[in-house]
């Protein structure tokens, strides 16, 4: 579960979140070509640079490009023990914990909501990669469980979107016992009848992968987005050699039957509301989401962004 | 002769001495000799238990790694009649690294999978030591499929580093296998009882360990990734794996206290090396216990006895684990 050994994918440091801090800077860098992007245009368009390549996001704008009238309702999520095993490293874990707690006003890497995709009720869990790099803890495990199980009771889909480097190392095995909890949280939507939608995003590696990520009745890729059991680096160390371009990349996964599809963010949405209108035929059409949390009016798409979606699916560049 | 591990060194000087006087009590008649003999036979039984007694948790990972630790092939010799062994995952190939079959358990009937790490050099090759590609994982499937189908308890042996970071087994889907492998676990309607028998390694082990009772042996070790990966990735220094051994509470006596496992099997003293069919012989007992404690359960009994073994570990309203406080 080597988590870590994921992380360094050059050119993906500006995540969102960060930007956010600091409003003032309007003009951002495109990871792939270097093109200065306007902050607004690059927003509008769900952090998919023009050249198509797939900025990391955290849960917020990932609800606004996934739910009907960016409209949704944050679900409680279940609190967990902090540092169960007192876990003795260089740097203490709960800093890290508090500096990345800070970081994203959230306990942990997880978060839920409810709303409609395409007028069907849905709750999507989001995995924030950059919290300690998405990793899965007991916490996360729970908010998985939780809402998972919200799923159940609401009658709804159940779509998790993952970005994580696996296992967290520094809660030891009870952080590997969320492989099997979560996965009898799938097995409760399984009961229930209900999709269960993966997303997967860059990366999804480890003990991730080798869960819930890999348990969906669909399969969704993000472009470029890195996915695979044991990360590149590891690989490479193992077997003393250069792993070949795109290697694990959801392009090379599709290619290898593990992803039934790789989708642009920027249809996501679309893409998602015309299975669940065929997997929950047969069910009731939820009633639409109350506007608990509602984001702005609806966007429209920025001039160039529109260009970059008429044009065939760029790849994401290395 | 035996394998001693770095730590074992004074002892194996006892021993080697003891050998040498052996020797020559045999040839002579000098009862001094045979005295001598006697106290350094105590002298080293005590250091044995001295040693043993307080091995930290990288001594522990040493002694579930020793190379002469009792295999799935020696357990399956000895507690299983009637075996068959299956192979094969039906769809690309035969992974050695796990082995599966069925037979009889102790008298009863049932399905045995395990990791087999192997113990000669060849045979290491051949099971690629025991870390599994995707067919192994998808074998076992195959035959969990067997057990909920015919109605028989499945019995797993847990030995692995973690599954095998290669290629090929990236391109075949390591990660699906390993989580269709767990599903499958978790989704049996019979009875299943995993022990973690020497390396507890990662998603490669819990593939195979998400039973209704999970044991392990007194040295054996879980973990979430090995020591030295931990290491390296959290420090960049492999060199610093004791730390990480001792940090990620890796030993069966914390995971009992964590709620992780559910018992501890004692070994012969020294360590299940030293005295294998011992060791095999209180796998099999243990083993038997826990399978006679979920007889004539139903399927859907079974089911949500996992469940809820699985879904109340590290919830907050457990009590709060006290994991070794002892050894500070």
């Amino acid at each position: 579960m080597n988590w870590l050994s994921n992380l360094a994918r050059p050119g993906m440091k500006n995540a969102p979140e960060d930007k956010r801090e600091t409003p003032d800077n309007l003009w951002i860098k495109c990871p792939a070509t270097g093109e200065l992007i306007y902050r607004n245009d690059l927003e509008a368009a769900h952090w998919v640079t023009p050249a198509g390549f797939h900025m990391r996001i955290g849960p917020e704008p990932r609800f606004k490009a996934l739910f009907d009238d960016q409209t949704w309702t944050l679900l409680p999520l279940p609190s967990a023990p902090v540092d169960p095993l007192k876990f003795k490293g260089d740097k203490r874990y709960v800093d890290q914990l508090k500096r990345d707690r800070a970081k994203v006003s959230r306990d942990d890497c997880m978060q839920a909501a409810h709303g409609a995709i395409g007028g069907r009720g849905a709750v999507i869990l989001v995995q924030d990669f950059q919290f300690m790099g998405g990793s899965l803890g007991m916490a996360a495990g729970e908010a998985f469980v939780a809402a998972a199980q919200e799923a159940v009771k609401q009658n709804a889909a159940f779509i998790c979107v993952t970005a994580s480097g696996g296992a967290r190392m520094q809660e030891g095995m009870l952080s590997l016992m969320q492989m099997p909890r979560t996965t009898l949280a799938v097995q409760e939507l399984a009961e229930a009848g209900l999709p269960y939608i993966v997303i997967l995003t860059d990366p999804t590696t480890g003990g991730v992968a080798a869960s819930y990520a890999m348990l969906g009745d669909v399969h969704i890729a993000e472009p470029g987005a890195l996915i695979g059991f044991t990360g590149p680096r590891v690989i490479e160390q193992t077997i003393r050699q250069k792993l070949p371009e795109g290697f694990q990349r959801a392009e090379f996964q599709l290619d290898k039957g593990m992803v039934d599809m790789v989708v642009d963010r920027r249809l996501m949405r679309d893409q998602l509301a015309i299975l669940l209108d065929v997997l929950m035929a047969r069910r009731a059409r939820a009633p639409a989401a109350k506007p608990a949390q509602s984001a702005p009016a609806p966007q429209v798409l920025s001039a160039p962004t529109r260009k970059a979606l008429a044009k065939p699916r760029a790849k994401a560049a290395e | 002769m035996r394998t001693y591990l770095e730590f074992e060194k004074s002892i194996a000087e006892i021993e080697m001495k003891i050998e040498e006087l052996s020797a020559l009590v045999e040839t002579s008649e000098a009862e001094t000799m045979s005295v001598e003999l006697t106290k350094l036979k105590t002298k080293a039984q005590k250091q044995l238990e001295d040693l043993y007694g307080k091995l930290d948790p990288w001594m522990k990972t040493q002694v579930a790694r020793h190379p002469e630790r009792p295999r799935y092939r020696e357990y399956v010799a000895a507690l299983v009649t009637d075996y068959s062994e299956l192979a094969g995952d039906r769809t690309f190939a035969e992974d050695p690294a796990i082995l599966g079959g069925l037979g009889k358990f102790l008298g009863r009937p049932c399905v045995v999978i395990g990791h087999e790490k192997g113990r000669t050099t060849q045979e290491r090759l051949k099971h690629n030591f025991g870390m599994a590609r995707p067919e192994g994982y998808r074998k076992a499937i195959r035959i969990m499929d067997l057990a909920d189908k015919f109605g028989l308890p499945v019995v797993s042996l847990v030995d692995t580093a973690g599954a095998y970071p290669g290629i090929g087994a990236e391109e075949r889907g390591q990660a699906e296998a390993i989580a269709r492998s767990t599903e499958r676990c978790l989704t049996l309607g019979v009875p299943m009882v995993s022990v973690i028998v020497g390396e507890g390694g990662s998603g490669g082990a819990v593939a195979l360990a998400s039973g209704n009772t999970v044991l392990m042996l007194e040295h054996a070790i879980y973990t979430v990734i090995t020591p030295e990966g931990a290491a390296s990735i959290l420090w960049r220094d492999a060199g610093r794996a004791k730390e990480a051994a001792i940090a990620m509470k890796i030993t069966a006596q914390d995971l009992l206290a964590l709620g992780v496992i559910d018992g501890i099997i004692e070994e012969p003293m020294g360590g299940a090396h030293r005295a294998p069919e011992r060791a095999v012989a209180s796998v099999g007992a243990a083993i038997a216990a826990a399978l006679d404690a979920l007889d004539g359960k139903d399927a859907q009994t079974i089911r949500a006895h996992r469940r809820e073994r699985f879904y109340k570990i590290g919830r907050i309203q457990e009590a709060a684990p006290k994991p070794a406080a002892k050894k500070r």
